[in-house]
């Protein structure tokens, strides 16, 4: 490995490790969206709604990201919705994310025990009050496993990114390859941005499903 | 309805033998499924019944292996063993094989951990109160302990394989021609003829990945449904 | 005149089955009436209908001469005068003790934030349990836990009080600990009606014993009567399953 030709390629990676991360995390966070609207529909059984979403999560969680992509990225357009790569990235990781956020949130509803719902009631609250102070936060601690699992799964399929020409990780290494043949370095700083974009995540979730699970959980 | 059918450029699916050839992409992608798949339950089998024996070396090793395969993407570990492997050990591997080998080194590892949870998840009473009824070994693990593995193992371990193949759209990344690359072929063919060609073509391949999946994910509900109820 | 709480034709049903049937009753202020009967006669679910956790398809239950009624407007309001313990204790994991006891007097009666801790921690001092005020309920035992749902339920200041089995999920060192809280309610002169299967307590608490069976009252009595003569044979059948005979 020539170090040389590590650090006169560090710049571009860095620049498309930013990328990456922006896009990951722009989807994550409107997958987190997607999830909390599409699990309360299921929660309250929406009529009508209700059915939407179910086929969304079905749609969307039975077909690969890279053909969801393709799709969003060349077929839209020809119907006249042109979007750009990167608002496309966004959208496919916020969709795909959702589906599977969705599910997380709804069993972390459903996980709520009916009797803390009657104890709640006998105490005369409220339906409102009940949702906020008994089922949301109990709901938010029992799925903070799965989001967290479900945010790494993100993060890397964002890997695939390059396939609608964003200059992403995979991108940078792919091209650079091709370019000047210069595996070694290239894949070895292929791996080392991924272990910076994932290993974060991964303590940082530990830590926080600790902390949240020392509130209220494991009697 | 011809005319209907141009606008969303579906009518390049009727042309000549475009269709097989569509079908006949999604079929190299399901032969790479099929064979990681394959490989994967039967080393991850293997593995997730040594992880429970115990051993702090294979557990060393396990560890360290089913955290690579966490953290890294399907798609960096098909370039690492794609164009590394040619580089570091001058093997030439086809794409196919090197995304078989992949596949089933991320899908054994899943299957190990499948396997060593539905393991551990048995109460160590259960097999006391086997054999505390008289049941020998052997009966102990036929009607006691794998049933209730079983039962566990099988809604996840059928889960995995949609995950699997899904993951296989990858594979045209590194020239693979499956489906999507067949549909890209097919849409550049007929560039002038049918324009809107893109939008028929990626509907259909998202519609075909999703009546393969779809069932299985069915099938998957329906049993950890099924088995979750009767206890 | 000083009725707090009265059923009057109480009817029913779940899936097509009759669960409880005509139950007349009538709860006077500072009375404490038990209920007993064999498991499944319905007197939890006669519990729940007084305070409109589940519906009733024939009659009424009247709380200070308003109808308590599921899914009337008022229900919060009058649930209010209704406190409720359960056999699961039900207090809230995410919460630590003090927020547990405070939360509703907080949110639904508005009541000052300061003010309601200063009650509360005085009430868990009496139980003894001040000290547990930061933990979670997850840190306490089932007695202790059950004692701090007592606390939440007097909180609000409830008119009666409704216990559902309360100590039927305890190990049998902690149920004295419980039962010997809700002896000193009663001493104060607190309304309760209280579900249990605790013979020795129902005759030390009752002012009054509810037979309930096959969701039926079938005796009504106090309680040393009820205990030394029973009047109908299910009732005696019932108490004789409490005594062991080597035969």
């Amino acid at each position: 490995m020539d170090i040389n030709v590590l650090l006169e390629y560090l710049p571009l990676y860095g620049e498309a490790f930013l990328l990456t991360l922006r896009i990951g995390w722009l989807g994550i966070l409107l997958s987190f969206f997607i999830g909390v609207a599409c699990a309360f529909i299921l929660y309250f059984r929406i009529p009508i709604l209700r059915t939407i979403v179910k086929a969304y999560i079905e749609l969307f969680r039975n077909t690969p990201l890279l053909v969801q992509l393709f799709f969003l990225y060349f077929g839209l357009p020809k119907l006249g919705f042109h979007i750009s790569a990167l608002s496309c990235g966004v959208l496919g990781l916020g969709l795909l994310g959702g589906s599977y956020m969705t599910e997380a949130l709804r069993s972390g509803l459903e996980a709520v025990e009916p009797m803390q719902i009657q104890s709640a009631l006998a105490l005369s609250m409220n339906k409102r009050q009940i949702f906020a102070h008994i089922i949301l936060p109990q709901a938010i601690a029992s799925s903070m496993p799965p989001i967290l699992a479900n945010v790494i799964f993100l993060l890397k399929e964002t890997s695939v990114f390059s396939a609608i020409s964003l200059m992403d990780l995979m991108f940078t290494a792919k091209d650079l390859i091709g370019l000047y043949y210069k595996t070694t370095e290239c894949l070895f700083l292929l791996v080392v941005f991924y272990i910076l974009m994932l290993l974060p995540v991964s303590v940082l979730g530990s830590i926080l499903e600790k902390k949240v699970r020392y509130a209220g959980f494991g009697e | 309805m011809n005319t209907l059918l141009q606008q969303f450029g579906f009518d390049v699916l009727f042309k000549g033998t475009n269709m097989l050839r569509l079908l006949g992409g999604l079929g190299v992608a399901l032969k790479i499924s099929i064979l990681s798949v394959s490989i994967s339950i039967v080393l991850g089998i293997l593995l997730g019944i040594l992880m429970t024996l115990g051993n702090p070396l294979i557990n060393a090793i396990a560890r360290v292996y089913l955290e690579i395969v966490r953290f890294m993407p399907q798609m960096v570990l098909l370039f690492l063993v794609y164009f590394g492997a040619t580089k570091a050990f001058g093997l030439n591997l086809s794409a196919q094989t090197a995304s078989i080998a992949v596949f089933s080194f991320w899908g054994t590892a899943e299957m190990a951990d499948l396997v060593r949870g539905s393991l551990n998840s048995i109460s160590r009473l259960q097999y006391e109160t086997a054999q505390a009824l008289g049941l020998n070994r052997a009966q102990t693990y036929l009607y006691v302990l794998i049933p209730q593995m079983v039962r566990r193992l099988l809604p996840l371990s059928i889960n995995l394989v949609t995950r699997m193949i899904k993951t296989t759209s990858l594979v045209m990344m590194i020239g693979i021609v499956e489906v999507l690359k067949v549909g890209q072929q097919i849409i550049e063919a007929n560039r002038k003829a049918s324009p809107n060609a893109a939008f028929g073509v990626f509907a259909t391949v998202f519609f075909l990945y999703f009546i393969v999946c779809f069932p299985i994910s069915m099938l998957s509900g329906y049993l950890e449904k099924r088995w979750e109820n009767k206890g | 005149m000083n009725e707090i709480l009265v059923t009057e034709h109480l009817h029913k049903e779940y899936e097509g089955m009759t669960v409880l049937e005509d139950i007349n009753l009538t709860v006077k202020k500072g009375e404490v009436v038990v209920i007993v009967g064999p498991s499944g006669c319905g007197k939890s679910t006669f519990l729940r209908c007084l305070n409109g956790l589940e519906t009733i398809q024939d009659g009424r239950v009247l709380l200070d001469n308003e109808v308590i009624n599921p899914g009337r407007k008022n229900l919060t309001k009058v649930r209010e005068k209704i406190g409720m313990v359960f056999q699961s204790y039900e207090l809230f994991p995410h919460k630590t003790i003090l927020q547990n006891v405070t939360l509703a007097p907080i949110k639904v009666q508005k009541r000052d934030k300061a003010e309601a801790q200063k009650e509360a921690l005085a009430l868990l001092a009496r139980i003894g349990l001040e000290g547990k005020k930061d933990s979670y309920p997850r840190q306490l035992s089932g007695g202790q836990k059950q004692r701090v749902a007592i606390v939440r339920a007097l909180m609000m200041h409830p008119e009666i009080l409704l216990f559902d089995e309360v100590t039927a999920a305890l190990d049998p060192e902690m149920v004295r600990e419980v039962l010997e809280v809700i002896l000193a309610l009663a001493k104060e002169g607190r309304t309760m009606v209280i579900v249990t299967h605790e013979m020795a307590f129902a005759r030390a608490v009752a002012d009054r014993i509810i037979f309930l069976d096959g969701g039926q009252i079938i005796e009504e009595a106090a309680p040393d009567a009820f205990f030394t003569h029973p009047q109908t044979g299910r009732a005696k059948k019932f108490l004789e399953s409490f005594s062991y005979e080597k035969k």
